[in-house]
């Protein structure tokens, strides 16, 4: 009786829709979390960031356009391919963090819960955020809330799926497209989580996943003169500052960390909120 | 369709039939309301102090159509108004004299008679005055009427059921008809934009009159509530303003009813001078149609070359 | 001819004095900084001497907003905090004539848009801030939203009084005490503004206003005990404020350049279309951050708008910012001025062709004749910088992409302005212009009620209706 030799996965990145090798060649052995070798990861470079803003850029006309109805259609269908691979999840996240598998099922099954709270937000962000304004004179004011753009998300280092799903979610709820830097010592959830991304109707581009070292990639973020927003939950603490020196190049919107956010508990509307311009028009009300 | 004048092709182009006339008017620029209003109002805060405001006021008063169409009109009356317009403050020979004296056509002769030789035009409605629903005929024998009775300028009303119901070809030549029929006296086209609602309506109506050859385009007959406004004015100044610069033609401007006070005459002046131009400041080119408005001019025409104010008392009342 | 006799209003109505002290725990107060000469632009006379706060100076106000706060503010409740900021909307409506003569005199902006516009609309912002003051909870923040502390502003020049008030009246209504900077030109309806508050009884320490030049506003954003930062000004002191907050805990909202444009379809309203690019771009004399200063027209109207856009431009009256008649006023100071006359001079350069309003111009002051740049193309400096000035450039558009394309083609995006009779157009621009505000068919409009702010480069955060709280509350 032989044991049959399982087919081993080669982690690549997730940009544009496509699963590339980062065009550096380069990538880096993830160890569970006694320090068992996993499998490698790709080691993304500056310009794999650079390719995947480009993506994301390309995909925000689409993805910010689409019917809210439609986001959160496609959002909860992230939710169902999920839950289809819910065993998978659990198994890879009880490796990543070293948590029982208990806890690693309750922090899938929470990710998936997710997915769904926030499918169902895309159409009421306007009606909740928005408002007709009573302004004092004949004209039609509202306003409106709209995606800010491309947002750079530096992914938590410790949540790497559920933490990741929490910080990806809100930016795409509302329109926005992203590319995020996964946990640098547990992006393998990150790269399932792709899979499932790829395979559930969200289009490329709209999320892109760059696996590696964040203190490499997430300065050439900050400075991009493409990328609208940055969240700092997973930037590592040396490099706060700087980061947020550098995004101030072209003003964009930061996210600064609340130190040890809980995943674990239903969100409020703040990372909403967070990469939402609002927008007021006015006209004329006459004959 | 013929029109009255040479235009320019892209306006001889507009009145060539209906469907032309229609869609050179649905093609002008639409009137934002809110905008036009804004900016009537804006330019209404203009403060006109010291010689200006004595300027203005002279001015307003040689720009009068000095009126009464009332049905209690009898030549007394209109007499009475005549002398009014010659002297129009006894006490102060140098106060110009009115533009015109405006009065229904069996009260031109008396008019007339009064005013001959003083150079004040003697001003008739006509053409079923105010209402205009009457058979082309008669609102064409009621022109001529007033014309052979001395009249030198002729105030007519729009059909404003046919302009309301689209048909513009009816009331262009109605107005091509009723000029042929004035001769040489003038003709002022009456709107009555009270009735046709929208700025929209009343700049297509101002585009019209002037395409068929109206010398004057003129708010309101005075017995529809709203008549004349600061921001329709607006909208007509500009109607005679492009129509000068796309035929080199200067016409004029008429508002009428509801202006009673100097401070809106002077409202008005500067609307004429900043909308349509200062070459428009000039009685061939805007009057006001007016009763009561004359003697507050007098008024605070005293009260600036006094230093005090005046009353009620010291102007006449005709 | 009929000439306008002079209509000034009265300089006495300022009630100027000689000298102005910064306002510091509920006392007018002499800084330790060294006194600036506060001058009128129209004339260049010295209008006042007003001392300015130093570093210490800063620290003592911000030590006295952190008391007010602790002690005081933050524990009232905010049904009591709401008939504080009403007594300041009253009080402005009360002074309005001195607030107005007076921010003319020191800003060099025509007496009717001083009149008209800063000082009631400063008035309606407090009104409809004191409102929220105790209705925080219904704000769509949480059920029990928190102030964030000391609130440190800096405000620039062009809107003297009224930023003073877009930015202290959230800021007090959300429970939050302040330490605003005033403009170096121009900080004298601020310190009036200091004494109606005083006037107002509002407990020493919640608002504190101290003058003085950049260096005390990077004192004040730099201050440890400063818990939030807003900030209207030029994107680069934006920039340098943002760099300067990295990786603090201090809450920011900037509201900074634009250059926006103003978009006439073929179906405009023309006639309103030329009040809408008037207003846009020569209100305030250009010194509007939300300036329609690029006039994008549909190539198949262009020709006809230029002309009727000339006619007039002509009839606006340049002057004496007092004359009840001046339509624009004076450049408020000789920097600005230097900057509009060389980035037009650069217009030029670069092959723009050059209209400029034939109005006499007065000998003396900061004066700039409202002028109008056709055959502008995208890559000219005078179509990318913002002039900050009475400068409009005109470039065309032959369909609604391009239009957008261009529109949009700016790191700024604070504003812009669509005209067309097409309903479904105005909504597919509206929707497509990467900017904060869009007027359709109007321009320039402002209102507490809706919210204001930029997109991109012109900064974050809102300003005005339930949106603008967010600044101003811990969430």
């Amino acid at each position: 009786m032989s044991d049959r030799v399982s087919v081993a996965k080669t982690y690549k990145l997730y940009i544009g829709g496509a699963f590339p090798r980062s065009e550096s060649g380069r990538s880096y052995p993830v160890t569970d979390s006694k320090g068992g070798f996993l499998a490698n990861a790709a080691q993304g470079s500056r310009k794999d960031a650079r390719d995947a803003v480009s993506a994301a850029r390309k995909a925000f006309p689409g993805w910010s356009g689409a019917t809210a109805y439609n986001r959160g259609q496609v959002l909860y269908r992230v939710a169902e391919v999920l839950e289809g691979r819910r065993e998978q999840f659990i198994t890879e996240v009880a490796a990543s963090e070293g948590v029982p598998l208990k806890k690693a099922q309750s922090l899938v099954d929470s990710a998936i819960d997710r997915w769904v709270w926030y499918a169902g937000w895309t159409d009421k962000i306007a009606a909740v955020l928005g408002s007709s304004n009573p302004v004092a004179g004949p004209y039609f004011s509202f306003s409106t809330p709209e995606p800010t753009g491309v947002v750079a998300v530096l992914a938590p280092q410790q949540s790497s799926l559920l933490g990741l799903v929490s910080v990806i979610a809100p930016v795409i709820a509302s329109g926005n497209t992203c590319v995020v830097i996964t946990s640098q010592e547990r992006p393998l959830p990150a790269i399932t989580l792709s899979e499932v991304l790829a395979t559930s109707d969200v289009p490329g581009g709209v999320v892109n996943i760059i696996t590696g070292r964040t203190a490499e990639i997430a300065p050439w973020l900050a400075s991009h003169g493409d990328v609208n927003a940055l969240d700092l939950t997973g930037a590592p603490e040396s490099l706060r500052a700087d980061l947020e020196r550098s995004a101030a190049g072209t003003v964009k919107r930061v996210l600064r960390n609340k130190t040890g956010e809980d995943f674990t508990v239903t969100p409020d509307l703040s990372r909403i909120r967070a990469y939402l311009e609002t927008k007021t028009v006015w006209h004329p009300m006459g004959v | 369709m013929a029109a009255p004048t040479t235009l320019p092709s892209a306006l001889a182009d507009a009145v060539r039939d209906e469907s032309s006339l229609r869609r050179f008017l649905h093609g002008l620029p639409g009137v934002d309301q809110v905008g036009v209003e804004q900016r009537a109002a804006g330019l209404g805060t203009r403060s006109i102090k010291k010689a200006a405001k004595l300027h203005a006021i002279d001015l307003a008063i040689s720009m009068v159509d000095l009126t009464t169409l009332e049905g209690a009109d009898t030549p007394g009356k209109v007499r009475s108004l005549a002398a009014k317009a010659k002297r129009p403050d006894p006490e102060r020979p140098d106060v110009p004299q009115v533009a015109a004296v405006c009065v229904y056509p069996d009260m031109v002769k008396t008019a007339a008679d009064e005013l001959k030789g003083t150079g004040i035009n003697v001003a008739s409605v006509a053409t079923a005055f105010p209402s205009g629903r009457s058979t082309m005929d008669i609102k064409l024998a009621d022109t001529r009427f007033a014309v052979e009775q001395g009249a030198s300028e002729v105030d007519m009303v729009i059909d404003r059921g046919a302009f309301l119901s689209g048909r513009y070809g009816q009331v262009f030549e109605e107005i091509v008809k009723v000029k042929e029929a004035c001769g040489d006296a003038h003709l002022k086209v009456i709107l009555e934009t009270g009735e046709l609602v929208t700025y929209d309506n009343v700049r297509r109506a101002s585009w019209l009159a002037l395409l068929a050859g109206g010398d004057f385009i003129k708010t309101s007959t005075g017995k529809v509530q709203p008549a004349a406004t600061l921001p329709v004015t607006h909208v007509m100044l500009q109607a005679v303003r492009d129509w000068k610069t796309q035929t080199g033609e200067l016409r004029g401007v008429k508002p009428a009813g509801g202006i009673r006070s100097t401070k809106d005459a002077i409202k008005y002046l500067v609307a004429v001078h900043e909308v349509a131009g200062p070459e428009w400041l000039d009685p061939h080119l805007f009057r006001f149609g007016a009763s009561t408005l004359l003697n507050d001019l007098l008024m605070q025409r005293r009260t600036q070359l006094d230093g005090h104010y005046s009353g009620p008392d010291y102007v006449t009342v005709d | 001819m009929w000439e306008y006799a002079p209509a000034p209003e009265s300089r006495d109505i300022a009630n100027l004095k000689p000298n102005y002290r910064m306002f510091v725990d509920g006392k007018f107060v002499e800084g330790t900084g060294e006194p600036l000469k506060t001058i009128n632009p129209a004339t260049e006379e010295v209008l006042a001497e007003v001392s300015t706060a130093s570093a210490s100076d800063v620290d003592n106000a911000v030590k006295a907003a952190r008391r007010a706060y602790d002690r005081v503010w933050s524990k009232m409740p905010g049904s009591e905090r709401a008939k504080y900021i009403y007594r300041i909307a009253r009080q402005i409506q009360e002074r309005a004539r001195e607030l107005a003569v007076l921010e003319s005199l020191d800003n060099g902006k025509p007496i009717k848009e001083s009149r008209d516009v800063d000082v009631p609309t400063a008035a309606a912002h407090f009104f409809y801030h004191a409102g929220w003051a105790d209705k925080l909870s219904y704000a769509g923040y949480g059920p029990d939203p928190k102030p964030l502390g000391v609130a440190g502003q800096v405000i620039p020049w062009n809107f003297p009084l009224l930023m003073a008030a877009w930015k202290i009246a959230p800021a007090l209504a959300c429970g939050n005490t302040v330490v605003l900077k005033p403009a170096e030109t121009t900080p004298l309806t601020a310190l009036v503004l200091a004494d109606i508050i005083q006037q107002c009884d509002l407990p020493p320490g919640v608002v504190n206003i101290i003058p003085g030049a950049g260096d005390v506003g990077a004192a004040l954003v730099e201050h440890g005990d400063v818990n939030k930062v807003a900030f209207t000004g030029s994107t680069e002191v934006g920039k340098i404020i943002q760099r300067q907050l990295a990786g603090s805990s201090k809450k920011l909202t900037l509201e900074l350049g634009g250059k926006a444009a103003n978009i006439v379809f073929d179906d405009a309203p023309l006639d309103q279309a030329v009040e809408g690019i008037v207003n846009g771009i020569f209100f305030n004399q250009g010194h509007v951050c939300c300036a329609g200063s690029r006039l994008l027209v549909q190539e198949s109207v262009a020709d006809e708008l230029l002309e009727k856009l000339h006619v007039r431009v002509s009839t606006l009256r340049v002057g004496d910012p007092l004359d009840k008649n001046t339509d624009v006023g004076a450049i408020n100071s000789r920097e600005q001025l230097t900057k509009i006359k060389e980035l037009t001079e650069s217009g030029e350069a670069e092959g723009a062709q050059r209209w400029t309003s034939s109005c006499p111009l007065p000998d003396k002051g900061f004066f700039f004749a409202p002028t109008v740049f056709s055959n502008v193309s995208q890559a000219m400096r005078i179509a990318r910088e913002e002039i900050f000035g009475p400068v409009l450039s005109v470039l065309t558009f032959r369909t609604p992409d391009e239009a957008v394309a261009k529109a949009n083609n700016t790191p700024y995006g604070l504003s812009a302005g669509v005209w067309t009779e097409k309903g479904s157009r105005i909504l597919w621009m509206a929707q497509r212009m990467r900017a904060g505000v869009v007027w359709s068919n109007t321009f320039n409009r402002f209102d507490p009620a809706a919210p204001f702010g930029g997109y991109q480069e012109s900064g974050f955060g809102r300003e005005g209706g339930r949106t603008g709280l967010e600044a101003y509350l811990d969430v």
